[in-house]
Formats: structure tokens, C-alpha cells, sequence
């Protein structure tokens, strides 16, 4: 029964497609991540991988399709079918969301060690020297400085309010990960590092991950499966190395070629 | 030996006893009477009216008598009177079409048909203060006779051309929302909306208007239409079948004319915003329009960048009755909060200054 | 003009029904928010027109009240209030803790444990416990419908990291029923036990928050804390200069501009009981 279970996909997305008024977000978009896979969703701006990001989340309703998930006990549902409260909470503990800009998934006036250990909080940790505990593992893990952690991240370079972000996000093992963008707007060294670390946990905690962004270098470094969209619409999919050394359709090729050898 | 401080009593009626002395003042200066007030400071009585919720010349009069001329007083003062009043129904809506206007301008036209009649206004004065004598009457004023019939509203003309977004429709069957008789809820609806502005602070209204105006919510607002006069209120008796008439309330309207919108599927019109309260209260109304129109940024998808388009900020605490209330509620005794707040400083302190001994100390040892 | 009659207790029969019926959806969820529609009462918001409201719309012509600010019946506040429903209501009024049937209070539960034949009324000014934490009442509506109150503990972690304790001093939230997160009005944390498997009914009112809630007598209410750092009442170190207490609420009295200061019960009903079964004097009832 375990390997069955092991077969279905944690996420899908069928037909997924959104409207904002007469203007296109995406169309028909349809995927399956497995467990431990990561899949990139690249694009240039405008290409609707944002807006496919915060459909997959619940964040955004659907105008026409559906996103399943397979929760912890095996079920796959229909997120549209589940309630606030569990949709709530699944974003809570079975989930994370690491925004591009990290003050918007930070809680910006409170300390490191509380932003880390407020999810934990919320399921019912009331330890606080086993929070502290926890929090400060996690801070080493994502290399941030543990001494720091009474420090709110308006103290903390964007390379760190990210690492927190990440941090914060992990606390709980959640099984889905999604990222917008995670190293955008960083300097490049730091987005090295950043990267490095990210491949390291995601590999280290099995963690199945969507991310968008429109740097195929980081596409190319973290994921195993690649989705190129524009306009709104998916132009191709496959595994990360096949697509990017061998691109078919042209408008990948177009993309590939832009890049700038290193 | 310390005694506990008792009488708390006695300096209660000793000081209700010296407020009415002091109200009196001078006892050789001659009282003012409610028609004095009335007639004399009729603004006065026209923003206690509004913002106690009340249409009451000669209560507003003697609240503001009763209030020493503090008009939050006044307006506290109608608003629990207003609270024992027994309740019949709603009136009818009142049509502001059919106003007998004293004033009437706008503008967004030069000219316009029933003309611009400016009435009894501050606007073209100059403020000098004048020498008493000054403010004498020199006669009778000259009056112009205004025909509603030829005064149509602005905003019916540029809605004749499908210019102007119509007013939505109310649904007849939904029971209007009465702030007197439920408690807030949020998002509210904009018949709510607008009764929290008609009985919310001039100030407060003021202030945020102006900010919207100064690019915090900007909504490129033009004085549609701004009318003053009195009109028919009426009111439907279940027993007899028909409208009654109440009487006759002064009322001032302001209806703003904001930027237009359109979409793929719409043609462009103007958007409003919408004023309306007792007696003569321009500035009051107009404010009110420009908060009306801010705060219906959420339906009309604009982007929410300045409080007056933050409904929760607004409405809650557009309330001069509440906000007093809570800002001189300091006033009461905190002492027993105050004492475990004292409490924990003065521990803390102790912690302090032990972890800087202790620190020299070692340092010392070191 | 209008000359208002004024009903038994002030307010109007349809009014009192309105707040009862708001009271009896807040014993049936204790700890629950319940909105009513919070008259103007002849007192300023924040001055008690929520607990007055309760009390008027529970008060009956048998019952004996006994109002209280600061745990005394002669502050400024408590006689005002006491005076209204005297004039209003012609209620019988007591100073006795132990004697009344109703007992509304701001900022103190009285000392002497209550009985199941009473009524306590708080007076409440901010009744959202996670208001200074999420100023969005729709924000806060949905944590309480949610149960999701991680917020709160991120408060509390906040104040032992920052300061070694928890900051909270009074106010201090509750779970009640083992449900809802509920503000107990600004009495000192002091007061918080007292709250818990009380025998007698609890009403908060907050007239100007338009918001009524409710402990059931004999309800669980639990203080928000850590495991490792457990609620803990806080008194100040010292005796009662006038009847010898050793565990009733202190105030501090200033007794002169060099330091001088002297320890009193805060509840002074409870202080005057002491002292006069010291003495052996009868205690007097208020007409």
C-alpha cells in the first residue's frame, strides 16, 4: 500500500487557468510533483508563473481548474473543497511560501527566534526553552549567526531576512515548499550561497518544491523538472538538463540562447 | 496614622455645584437664552444636530447652554437623549430634488440651468475681524426666488448623457442598516458607511479629506453640486395607507464629482462621492464626500494608499462621543494597573543592577 | 420639549432584552466576543457604559448592589455609577462583598470568594486580547474562529527574551473552557486565578468595543504561559498598614516627597471586614 501511496503525485494542478478581468494571468496549466521533486517554473515577467504560484498556494482563486493536494493521511483532496480553517493550517505547518521580498513572509518587529518559532507555537509548542532550542538549530542550519537570535530582522541584510525566511518556513517539515524568486534582488555572491544552501536542505529534508523564477541558472542548479511559460500559457515542460541542453520548442530556444555564458 | 481618603462623595456634588456656577458666569452679565442660541449661533446648533444624530433646534440649544459651548459636550449630551427616545419606523427618503433651495452652486459649470445662487455664505467674505457695531443689521437683504422646478441636480444632467455612474439602486427588500441599533460590523456596506460619516467628527472628516486632496488617496474630486434648503419630510403610516408629512428639515447636500473609470466592457463615466446632513454644514459635507468616495476604493478596485481609504481606520474612529469618551477615560483612576506595572520595572531594575555587579565582580576576580 | 420617563434601571425593556439575549449567546460560548448594540448611556464611553449596561439589564428590585473601581467603593467612578442606579433603578446598594447580588467592578475582583448566588460585572475597555497585536478586528475575528492563536505565545516569547519575564502585567489573557483566548478587562494578574472554577457568573461588558462575553460559573480559565515559565502572580512585597493583610492586593501610598510610602488592601470592603472582626465591631450595610 506505502509504495502506491509513494506513486501518487503530492500536487496537482488540472487545467488550472486565471482571468483578472480581460487580462490573461495564466491557461490551462496543468502539472504532478512528486515527493522530493522540485520543479521550476521559468519565465520572463508577465509570464503568469507568479500568478500560477499563488493559484497552487490557495491564495488566488481559480477561474477554471483545480489543484489537489495528498495530505499527511494519504487522501488526496481538492483544496477548493477545504475549509479556511484547514487550508489555514495546512499553510501553517504542511507548507511554506518563501516570497521574493523576505519582509513580506517575516514578521518584521519581532525577533528571529520568535519569527522561527511562532509556527511552532502555533501548533501547540509551550516549551520555551525547547522553542529557543529548536529556533537556534535552525538558525545554524540555515548559516545564520544563533547569537543573533533576539535580533529582529530589521538588523539583518537581505541575505539573512531571507535565510530567516527560509528558516522559518522549514520549522514545521513541511512536505511542499513553494518560492518566489527566493534569490532575486540579492547580490550575486550572496545568491550563490543562498542557492548552495537551499539544494543542500532540500535534498537533506526530501522537501518537494515549486519554484518560480526567470534565472535559468538557478532552474538548472535546484530542480529536477523545468515548466517554460509565456504569455500565460506552458510551452514546455521536461526534466531540467533535457530542456535546457536540448530545447525544442523556439521561444525556449530564444530563452536558452540569452544566456550569457558565465 | 493614615486614613483611607474617604468622601469621594461629597467632592462629586461639590464640583457638579461650581461647573454650574462657573456655566452661569458673571451673574450681572445677562443670561443667554436658547432662542439667542438658535438664532444666533445657528451653525452651532446645526453641527451638535448632525453629529448627535438628533433634528431638534431647541435641544441642540440648551445642550450647547448646558455644555458651556464645549459642542462634543453638546453632542454627548443629544446623543443619550436620542438614546430614550421611543422609536416609530424610518421616514421616507428624502428627495433633495425637490429642496426649496436657498443656495445652490457648482463647479463644474459656468452656468447651469436654475443658475448659480449663491444664498447665505462665508464664502466671498473677507476675514477681518470686525468691530461689533459692524456685525449690525442694515436692512433687508435682497432674496432671489428659487425654482426648484428649473433646478435640476448636476448629477442628474451629466447622468442624462450616461456621464456619471448612476447611484446604485437600493434593494427594497434589505432592511437599512442602523448604526443606533447594531454594532459595526466589517466591510461594511455604504448605507452604513455614510451614516458613520453623517454623525462622525467635522475634524476628523475634515482632516481626511484634505488628505486626499494632498495625494493620499487621490480621487480628483470637483464640487458637483452643492445645495442648501429645506425639505418635505414624510414619513409612511401603516394605518392609514399613504405618506404623512412630518415637517420641513433644512438639509445641505454635496455630491463630488470624481475620476472617471471604465473598463473593456464599460464606457468611462465619472464616479461620486456623496454628502448630506442638517441644517447648513458645507464644510461637513463636502468632507463627507470626499471620505464617501475614498472609502469606496475597494469596490471600485483602487489601489488603498492613504487612511481615508482605510475603512476599519475610518470608521472606527469617526466617533467624537466614543473617542472622548476613551481619550478622557485616563482621567479615571489607573492606580492598581499602575501598581503591578511598578512592580515588574522595579523587579526588572533589580535584575539589572545585579547582572551589572555580578558582571563586575568577576571582571574584579579576573 | 421632550421630558424623557426613564424605565426601571434606565434603559428600555426592548434594549435590556437586546443586551440579555447578547448575555445568555456569551454564556453558551464562554470567553466568546458576542457584538450587541451598545446604547449612549448619560456616562462617557470608557467610563463604564458597557458594565453598566449589563448591570442594568440583569438588575432586578430584590437585588442588592455593590459597585466597586480599584477594589474601593468610595473612588469617584464607583459612587457615580453606584448614584445612577440608585436614582435610576432605586436599588438597594451595599458596600458588603459577601451580602451583594451584584457586584459590578473595574479593574479588581474582590478578595472574599464569591458564591453561586452572585454576580460579578466587569467593566471592560479594550476586550480583544491580540488588539495590540493585530489591529484589524477582521483579522482578529477569524484567529478566534480559527482557534489560531500562535500570536499570543510569539507575544510572550517576545517578553522573556527581552526582558527575562513575561511582560504582562495585568490584562492578562486567559483560555477559557480550553477554547477561546479571552482579555480578563485590566485587572492584575494578581486577580487571574480567582477567575478560574469561580462559583459565581461573570459578565464583561465593553460598552464603547460594543462587545459582551461570559465565564459560566465553575468554567476552567487558564492564564497563557509556558511550561518553563509558568504564570505567576505578582504582589507587592508587604503587609497592609491597616489590618495586617499579608495576601490581598497592595496599593502603594506616597506618604511623603522623600521616598515615604505605605502599603493598603486594595479591596477596601475586604480591609474593613478585617479590621473591625479584629475589633469585634458589626460591619454597617449602606442604605
Amino acid at each position: 500500500m506505502t509504495d502506491m501511496d509513494d506513486e501518487e503525485p503530492l500536487l496537482i494542478a488540472q487545467g488550472l487557468t486565471k482571468w483578472y478581468g480581460r487580462q490573461l494571468g495564466c491557461r490551462d496549466v496543468s502539472l504532478d510533483l512528486y515527493e522530493g521533486e522540485v520543479m521550476a517554473v521559468v519565465g520572463e515577467s508577465g509570464s503568469g508563473k507568479s500568478t500560477l504560484l499563488q493559484l497552487l498556494s490557495a491564495q488566488l482563486e481559480a477561474t477554471a481548474g483545480r489543484v489537489l493536494y495528498r495530505m499527511r493521511d494519504g487522501v488526496t483532496r481538492d483544496l477548493s473543497i477545504l475549509g479556511e480553517a484547514e487550508r489555514r493550517f495546512l499553510a501553517r505547518t504542511d507548507w511554506g511560501y518563501v516570497h521574493q521580498e523576505p519582509t513580506l513572509g517575516l514578521r518584521m518587529m519581532v525577533s528571529a527566534g520568535a519569527n522561527v518559532g511562532e509556527r511552532l507555537m502555533a501548533v501547540g509548542w509551550r516549551h520555551y526553552g525547547k522553542i529557543r532550542g529548536a529556533a537556534t538549530n535552525w538558525l545554524e542550519r540555515v548559516e545564520l549567526d544563533p547569537a543573533r537570535i533576539d535580533d529582529t530582522p530589521q538588523t539583518y541584510s537581505g541575505g539573512m531576512r531571507q535565510r530567516l525566511q527560509i528558516a522559518r518556513n522549514l520549522v514545521t517539515h513541511p512536505r511542499l515548499v513553494l518560492m518566489d524568486e527566493p534569490t532575486g534582488g540579492l547580490d550575486v555572491s550572496v545568491q550563490a550561497r543562498l542557492l548552495d544552501l537551499l539544494r543542500g536542505l532540500v535534498a537533506d529534508l526530501k522537501l518537494s518544491a515549486v519554484i518560480v523564477t526567470h534565472d535559468l541558472a538557478v532552474a538548472r542548479l535546484l530542480s529536477d523538472r523545468i515548466m517554460v511559460m509565456k504569455g500565460g500559457e506552458v510551452i514546455e515542460t521536461g526534466l531540467t538538463d533535457q530542456v535546457l541542453d536540448d530545447p525544442c520548442k523556439p521561444y525556449t530556444q530564444l530563452l536558452v540562447a540569452s544566456i550569457l555564458p558565465p | 496614622m493614615y486614613v483611607a481618603a474617604k468622601g469621594g462623595e461629597r467632592a462629586i456634588e461639590n464640583a457638579h455645584r461650581l461647573l454650574a456656577y462657573e456655566r452661569r458666569g458673571d451673574p450681572s452679565v445677562p443670561e443667554l437664552s436658547l432662542a439667542q442660541i438658535g438664532e444666533q449661533l445657528t451653525l452651532a446648533v446645526d453641527r451638535v444636530m448632525n453629529e448627535g444624530s438628533l433634528y431638534d433646534r431647541e435641544l441642540a440649544a440648551l445642550a450647547i447652554k448646558q455644555a458651556r459651548g464645549d459642542l462634543i459636550e453638546a453632542i454627548f449630551l443629544v446623543r443619550a437623549f436620542r438614546a430614550t427616545l421611543p422609536r416609530f419606523g424610518a421616514s421616507e427618503p428624502v428627495d433633495t430634488a425637490a429642496v426649496s433651495v436657498r443656495r445652490r452652486i457648482s463647479a463644474t459649470f459656468k452656468d447651469l440651468p436654475g443658475g448659480q445662487l449663491l444664498g447665505p455664505t462665508f464664502d466671498y467674505t473677507h476675514r477681518l475681524l470686525e468691530p461689533e457695531s459692524a456685525l449690525a443689521l442694515t436692512g433687508e437683504p435682497a432674496r432671489a426666488e428659487a425654482n426648484q422646478n428649473t433646478m435640476p441636480r448636476v448629477t442628474d444632467l451629466l447622468a442624462g448623457e450616461d456621464l456619471v455612474e448612476p447611484s446604485p439602486p437600493a434593494d427594497s427588500e434589505a432592511r437599512i442598516g442602523d448604526l443606533t441599533q447594531d454594532p459595526l460590523s466589517l466591510p461594511a456596506a455604504r448605507d452604513v458607511r455614510l451614516q458613520n460619516l453623517a454623525r462622525g467628527d467635522e475634524g476628523f472628516l475634515l482632516a481626511l479629506g484634505y488628505s486626499t486632496q494632498r495625494g493620499y488617496g487621490r480621487n480628483h474630486p470637483f464640487a458637483g453640486e452643492i445645495r442648501l434648503g429645506e425639505a418635505e419630510l414624510e414619513f409612511a403610516a401603516e394605518e392609514v395607507g399613504f405618506a404623512v408629512p412630518l415637517g420641513r428639515i433644512t438639509v445641505t447636500e454635496c455630491q463630488m464629482i470624481n475620476q472617471f473609470r471604465g473598463s473593456a466592457s464599460e464606457p468611462p463615466r465619472f464616479t461620486r462621492g456623496y454628502g448630506l446632513g442638517f441644517g447648513q454644514c458645507e464644510r461637513k459635507a463636502m468632507a463627507m464626500a470626499l471620505v464617501d468616495r475614498a472609502l469606496r476604493a475597494r469596490e471600485l478596485g483602487e489601489e488603498i494608499r492613504g487612511p481615508a481609504q482605510d475603512e476599519e481606520f475610518v470608521l472606527s474612529h469617526s466617533d467624537n462621543v466614543q473617542a472622548t469618551g476613551f481619550v478622557e477615560h485616563l482621567k479615571l483612576p489607573h492606580y492598581v494597573d499602575f501598581q503591578a506595572e511598578l512592580g515588574l520595572v522595579r523587579r526588572l531594575r533589580a535584575e539589572f543592577e545585579e547582572a551589572g555587579t555580578a558582571g563586575s565582580v568577576r571582571e574584579a576576580a579576573e | 420639549m421632550n421630558t424623557p420617563a426613564y424605565n426601571f434601571a434606565y434603559l428600555d425593556e426592548q434594549t435590556k432584552r437586546m443586551i440579555r439575549r447578547a448575555i445568555l449567546k456569551a454564556v453558551a460560548i464562554p470567553g466568546y466576543q458576542v457584538p450587541f448594540a451598545s446604547r449612549e448611556m448619560p456616562m462617557p464611553y470608557g467610563w463604564g457604559t458597557g458594565g453598566v449596561q449589563v448591570t442594568a439589564a440583569i438588575l432586578g428590585p430584590d437585588d442588592l448592589l455593590k459597585v466597586i473601581d480599584q477594589g474601593s467603593d468610595d473612588t469617584t467612578n464607583a459612587v457615580s455609577i453606584r448614584k445612577f442606579f440608585m436614582k435610576t433603578a432605586g436599588a438597594r446598594t451595599t458596600t458588603s462583598t459577601r451580602k451583594a447580588t451584584v457586584i459590578q467592578t473595574r479593574h479588581r475582583i474582590p478578595e472574599a470568594p464569591l458564591g453561586e448566588h452572585q454576580i460579578l460585572v466587569f467593566q471592560v475597555p479594550i476586550p480583544e486580547p491580540l488588539r495590540f497585536l493585530e489591529p484589524r478586528e477582521t483579522e482578529t475575528r477569524r484567529m478566534h474562529a480559527l482557534a489560531e492563536y500562535g500570536l499570543m505565545h510569539v507575544k510572550l516569547y517576545e517578553d522573556i527574551a527581552r526582558h527575562g519575564h513575561i511582560a504582562t502585567t495585568y490584562a492578562y489573557p486567559v483560555k477559557v473552557d480550553g477554547r477561546y483566548v479571552m482579555d480578563p478587562s485590566p485587572t492584575p494578574k494578581f486577580d487571574n486565578p480567582k477567575m478560574n472554577d469561580c462559583a459565581a457568573l461573570q459578565l464583561f461588558g465593553a460598552g464603547r468595543e460594543k462587545r459582551i462575553y461570559a465565564i459560566p460559573p465553575y468554567t476552567q480559565v487558564k492564564s497563557l504561559d509556558f511550561d518553563d515559565h509558568p504564570f505567576e502572580r505578582y504582589r507587592a512585597d508587604g503587609t497592609c498598614a491597616l489590618c495586617g493583610a499579608a495576601d490581598s492586593f497592595l496599593d502603594e501610598v506616597l506618604t511623603d516627597d522623600r521616598g515615604g510610602r505605605m502599603f493598603v488592601c486594595s479591596d477596601t470592603d475586604h480591609c474593613e471586614t478585617r479590621r473591625s472582626r479584629r475589633s469585634g465591631e458589626p460591619q454597617q450595610v449602606s442604605p
